[in-house]
């Protein structure tokens, strides 16, 4: 098996260190190809976006870091801090905190399975709580939140886990448009604080431009790296204000252009197929 | 009720705050009032409308006696320590024979949800006995346990193994496959899986299955003790019917009736401490 997940020691050199370092990543389900030739470098605490068309495999790229798909070639290294912090945490799309847990005990959720010290999850757990606006909430149920709080706990689950990158796969698609402003702004605040290399994924373009330091967009079956395009907007990022900059639309207005021929051949694509199947 | 508990208008906002009602709701008497009385009126007010229609000579009371001359028959029995002996022989062999069965229930049951090839092998076992009737195999159960304990015990246990099994399985399987993969992604061992997502996600249904399984456990003891019993509720039934004590017979049944309307209100408790995060969905 070449697929594997490696811990890479820090390299003795003067080049910026790459936090994460994909080589010839591939996936097939049987025939279908999803991803191909996937060659990336991502830098220590990059807030880096994967953009692409629906189906283009971005979703398969980040299950395959997260652990819950074997790659079917290549390989996937993870520079690591030497300590024995876990590599990936996940915050997954919709509802996936746990309906029978506390707030408190779905953000202290990972932290347990590692039995961790109970002093420091509470200082851990209790910090992020607070950062996501939920410490008033901590003893409450999923059922009894917004869906906007659900997905803070998803966040302060997965920050709380303090791994080494964070991988969000489009946390806030199902949020209504308020929602998804005040959320994006929360996520950059904590971002800020903590610095860590995340990988998120979204179909905004708008969301990819306000929150990354780099925007990658994927081509449409087989996913393949199109394009990796940065964004040189300064930290700290406020949402609203960013929006309003001309530089911030002519930024979207490109990576649309670089996505259009790709959402267009995924369309096309996928209504081939739905046509030979309901075609007299 | 009303949902709106508190009105300040502070400056030019009015604040409208509903009730809590979620948090508060079991303690707040008017509504949980109303929901017991309601529990409490229909099966009384039944008994009512059967004393006044026997009394106005509606009922012939060889077969259908005044509910007042059952309680009176109740009385006798309760006095005589008879209808206390015989209720304790029954929920004895109910609790014995609800461990005896609901426990592997619960193993394979949850086992058959998470693992598909244990499901594959034992679904189709249950579903071909599932439907045979249980009280056409109790002489095959005189036969193996004997007339004693065993054989209502087992009976018993029989009747509580299926609800149990079959809601086990369809608890685990309706568990969202997100969160097992949750549990996968953040490295939970095999344990830590059942205890923290199989165990609790199935939960509700587990429940479910519980209070079926005891009901039809109450109905099978009553069966299992009217055949070679010397004491129980069943045999008590029974033994009436040969003396002709039509009043014993139907205390013995409004005994039935009254263990199986406590145990459900009992089991409703427990799901309220057990599902905390069931609570809101009606209660």
């Amino acid at each position: 098996m070449n697929a594997v997940m490696m811990a890479r020691e820090p390299e003795v050199s003067s080049e910026p260190q790459s936090k994460v370092r994909i080589r010839g990543l591939r996936k097939d389900y049987r025939a279908f190809t999803a991803l191909e030739e996937i060659n990336l470098d991502i830098a220590d605490g990059t807030f880096f976006v994967i953009v692409g068309p629906s189906g283009c495999g971005k979703t398969t790229l980040l299950r395959m870091l997260a652990g819950l798909e074997r790659p079917s070639a290549g390989t996937v290294e993870c520079l690591r801090r030497g300590s024995d912090n876990p590599r990936m945490s996940m915050v997954f799309q919709g509802d996936a905190i746990f309906p029978w847990l506390t707030v408190w005990d779905n953000a202290a959720y990972a932290l347990k399975l590692r039995k961790v010290p109970p002093g420091e999850i509470d200082d851990v757990v209790g910090h992020f709580l607070d950062r996501t606006g939920l410490s008033k909430f901590a003893k409450a149920y999923p059922h009894q939140l917004s869906g906007g709080m659900r997905q803070r706990v998803s966040i302060a689950r997965a920050f709380a886990n303090d791994p080494e990158i964070l991988l969000m796969d489009e946390p806030f698609s199902a949020l209504d448009e308020q929602n998804k402003t005040i959320l994006q702004e929360e996520l950059l605040r904590i971002w800020d604080e903590t610095k860590k290399t995340v990988l998120f994924i979204t179909h905004s373009v708008d969301e990819a431009v306000t929150l990354g330091d780099k925007i990658m967009i994927m081509t449409a079956h087989p996913g393949r790296i199109k394009e990796i395009v940065d964004v040189p907007f300064v930290r700290p990022r406020k949402v609203i204000e960013l929006r309003a900059q001309p530089e911030y639309g002519e930024l979207v207005f490109r990576i649309w252009g670089y996505l259009r021929d790709e959402v267009q051949q995924a369309r096309l694509q996928s209504e081939d197929r739905l046509g030979g199947k309901y075609e007299k | 009720m009303n949902g709106i508990t508190a009105q300040a208008n502070t400056g030019n906002f009015v604040t409208v705050a509903a009730a809590s009602k979620r948090r508060h709701r079991r303690w707040n008497l008017g509504v949980v009032f109303n929901d017991r009385v309601m529990m409490i009126a229909s099966p009384i007010g039944l008994l009512v409308i059967w004393e006044l229609v026997g009394r106005a000579g509606f009922l012939d009371q060889r077969y259908f006696p005044l509910p007042s001359t059952i309680f009176l028959a109740l009385k006798t029995l309760a006095i005589s320590g008879e209808l206390w002996m015989n209720t304790k022989a029954s929920l004895l062999r109910l609790l014995f024979g609800f461990l005896v069965g609901g426990i592997p229930a619960l193993v394979i049951g949850i086992a058959m949800g998470i693992s598909k090839p244990v499901r594959l092998i034992i679904d189709p076992l249950i579903a071909a006995t599932y439907p045979v009737p249980k009280s056409a195999i109790l002489p095959l159960l005189l036969l193996i346990f004997g007339l004693g304990e065993g054989s209502k015990i087992a009976m018993v246990a029989i009747g509580v193994f299926y609800p149990m099994v079959i809601n086990a399985t369809s608890g685990v399987l309706t568990i969202n496959k997100t969160y097992f993969e949750v549990g996968k992604h953040f490295k939970a061992s095999r344990w830590q899986v059942f205890r923290t997502i199989a165990l609790p996600g199935a939960l509700p249904l587990i429940i479910a299955g519980t209070k079926l399984g005891v009901g039809f456990g109450l109905i099978l003891i009553a069966i299992a003790e009217m055949v070679g019993a010397k004491e129980g509720l069943g045999f008590m039934i029974w033994n009436a019917w040969e003396l002709l004590a039509v009043d014993v017979m139907y205390a013995g049944i409004l005994t039935i009736a009254v263990i199986g309307f406590v145990l459900s209100l009992l089991f409703n408790e427990v799901e309220w401490l057990l599902v905390p995060w069931n609570r809101d969905k009606d209660r």
